[in-house]
């Protein structure tokens, strides 16, 4: 036991006199949450939008009118002859034309897609506005029935998309710590010859792996509630469910990132291979595949199957129940279990894997 | 206490020559010249048998690549030697066996400066004794004379340190837990003539206290401080004995030449039929010659070769001498 609290000690040492890589640690979650949550804004706001109505009847001045009520819309006034909005549009300036014929009582839309995102949002915005005055014309001249369309967003009522990405950032930034500092500095140990002194002592190799996780351990509970603070107090994203629960999901997952990361470095001979081979095994599929940024129902089938194996996929998928939803054990019971199995699965094979020699 | 029988060590490499082995080695040395076989695998050890008793200091004296590292590698328990019929124990216990009471009792200081470089002084010392289950206050004697010389610093941090105040410290740190038996691979390589001097001193100590230490050089001189040694040549011990016994079983006529221009000489040297062996040895040549060659027809010889004030005389030999005839035999055999 004061082997082991010698070691830890030994750890923190080093860690806090490496002041520059502690500073990155601490930085990153911060530095991901602000930019994330101002610099990368997934609303569409602000639309430009010119219209062209050669000779204004009732029909068209009953959409211009909406239009304007709209507030995603910015309209471009100077912009009054298609000639001039194809060339505004053309220099990414103008997001849609609107194109009145007042002989057929046609409207065109005109949508400028250089960001399908973007474009398709401005072309429902657009629709649902012209889709309502024609419902209150039809109330006027007297249908036999009408259907009354209305919706609630539930959970994320505002479409914030900070709800989105603050479970990501936090699987994502958790994960890459948690694996990265663990094999590198095991594997440090290595590169400089200490671990040739380390194996010629008493000291278990299990003693000193565990020791190695503790200081990242702590670290990492630091970026989880700087995470937390800031998505709460800056991003406004609200932690509906249970905050125990969520602390001990989070500690779960570190754990899980932390055996990763040990068995890395039994794998590795040399700190920069460390670091390579846990970025791309952490942050590629953190990424792509844990349905952050890409909604895993769109993938492909082999690639569905693929994220089954990305533990950031369940642990996304958890904190968005439990923060997002305030759901509970019941609901999360599956995903915990699978984290569970894989923690263990880790665990195991990098027990089995650490080598009480240099071979 | 060291008991070594017909030790065998092959490297794999797998990939060839160049794979694996920059890295196995670990120290920043290349390997040198090995055997190796068709697959690629390098023989490290060939067939090293020797025995240390208590107390001893026993030196193993050989040049970069010998396969030093790999014999300390391997009674220290950090690689498992060939399987084979042979017999490696430490203090009785067998390095691969009881790897567990081995680590226990060996103090192991490696070829390259192994403490933390990021922590201090008395940090380090006391990290390495709790690492052994012990503290520094309780075997502050054992380590008292070489610590001593470093404690006004010991709130240095290890890596501020010069190369003999490092090696003072790591010998320090392999000290701490009174080990029965001492591992030094090379302590004195990028040491000052003082601290290579200071360092032997302490030694002698801790051999008179007991204490079992085998040690590895590249530097000759250092091999007559040794009870006994080694010489080791591309992974086999070429003689073992005391320096003494190893310089006195020296059989070849061995003669100091210096004179103007060296190296031209020492190709002419080399060129004379009558002469064995010819090496530049510091400020002069050491050469064997053949029992009919005399002093006065070699210094002759020269002159008439257009050497000036040419001085040659008979000489005792040295370690090294003893190391250049047996490396010599060795190649020879080889071939």
């Amino acid at each position: 036991m004061k082997q082991f609290i010698a070691f830890v000690n030994k750890e923190f040492r080093h860690i806090l006199r490496d002041r520059r890589t502690m500073l990155i640690i601490l930085g990153i979650p911060v530095v991901q949450i602000l930019l994330f949550g101002f610099a990368i804004n997934t609303e569409v706001k602000d639309l430009h939008v010119a219209l062209y109505a050669p000779s204004p009847n009732g029909f068209t001045n009953g959409i211009t009118e909406r239009l304007h009520q709209s507030e995603y819309f910015t309209f471009r006034a100077e912009l009054d002859d298609p000639i001039k909005m194809e060339e505004s549009m053309r220099k990414g300036n103008l997001d849609m034309m609107v194109l009145f014929d007042t002989e057929s009582e046609a409207v065109q839309l005109i949508i400028n897609s250089s960001d399908p995102n973007r474009g398709s949002i401005a072309a429902t915005y657009a629709m649902a506005v012209i889709g309502g005055y024609q419902q209150e014309l039809a109330g006027i001249t007297r249908m036999p029935f009408q259907i009354e369309v209305e919706n609630r967003m539930i959970y994320n009522p505002e479409m914030k998309s900070a709800y989105m990405f603050v479970p990501g950032i936090m699987g994502l930034v958790l994960m890459l710590i948690c694996t990265m500092m663990t094999s590198v500095s095991i594997v440090r140990e290595k590169e400089r010859g200490t671990m040739e002194v380390l194996l010629a002592s008493p000291l278990k190799q299990g003693t000193m792996v565990f020791a190695k996780t503790v200081p990242y351990l702590a670290l990492s509970l630091v970026n989880f509630t700087s995470i937390l603070l800031l998505s709460y107090y800056v991003l406004g994203v609200p932690i509906q469910g249970s905050l125990g629960t969520l602390t001990l999901i989070s500690v779960l997952y570190i754990f899980l990132s932390l055996a990763f990361g040990l068995l890395i470095s039994t794998l590795v001979r040399n700190q920069i291979n460390a670091v390579i081979i846990s970025a791309i095994s952490v942050i590629l599929p953190g990424l792509l595949l844990s349905g952050m940024i890409f909604p895993i129902v769109n993938m492909p089938q082999i690639l569905q199957w693929l994220s089954h194996i990305v533990p950031t996929r369940w642990y996304i998928d958890i904190v968005r129940k439990v923060m997002i939803q305030g759901l509970g054990w019941a609901v999360i019971w599956k995903e915990t279990a699978i984290l569970i199995g894989m923690s263990l699965l880790l665990v195991g094979s990098s027990i089995l894997n650490i080598k009480s020699r240099l071979e | 206490m060291i008991v070594v029988e017909n030790l065998h060590k092959t490297y794999s490499t797998g990939l060839g020559r160049k794979g694996k082995k920059g890295k196995d080695n670990g120290n920043g040395k290349g390997d040198g010249d090995r055997n190796s076989n068709r697959n690629g695998d390098v023989k490290a050890l060939n067939g090293v048998t020797f025995r240390v008793n208590k107390g001893e200091i026993h030196g193993i004296i050989g040049p970069d690549g010998a396969g030093k590292s790999t014999l300390f590698r391997i009674l220290t328990s950090l690689l498992l030697p060939d399987e084979g019929p042979s017999k490696v124990t430490v203090a009785g216990y067998d390095v691969v066996r009881d790897f567990r009471e081995i680590r226990q009792i060996i103090g192991y200081m490696p070829g390259r400066f192994s403490l933390y470089q990021d922590l201090t002084v008395e940090e380090n010392l006391n990290f390495f004794a709790t690492l052994f289950n012990t503290t520094v206050k309780e075997n502050y004697h054992v380590i008292k004379d070489i610590y001593g010389q470093i404690e006004p610093f010991k709130d240095r941090r290890a890596g501020a340190l010069s190369g003999g105040m490092k090696q003072k410290l790591a010998l320090s740190c392999a000290l701490v837990h009174r080990p029965t038996v001492l591992f030094l691979d090379e302590p004195t390589t990028g040491v000052d003539p003082v601290s290579r001097q200071e360092f032997w001193e302490i030694l002698d100590r801790l051999s008179e206290q007991g204490i079992t230490i085998l040690v590895s050089t590249a530097y000759m001189d250092e091999a007559n401080r040794c009870t006994r040694i080694s010489l080791m040549q591309a992974g086999r011990f070429m003689a073992t004995d005391t320096p003494k016994g190893i310089t006195e079983s020296y059989d070849e006529l061995l003669w100091s030449v210096e004179g103007e221009r060296m190296p031209a000489l020492l190709a002419e040297l080399r060129a004379h039929p009558d002469v064995k062996t010819a090496f530049a040895f510091g400020d002069n040549h050491h050469v064997t010659v053949k029992e009919r060659l005399s002093v006065d027809a070699l210094r002759e010889y020269l002159t008439g070769k257009g050497f000036n004030e040419v001085r040659v005389t008979p000489i005792e030999p040295t370690v090294e001498d003893a190391f250049m005839k047996a490396s010599m035999e060795v190649l020879n055999g080889n071939e």
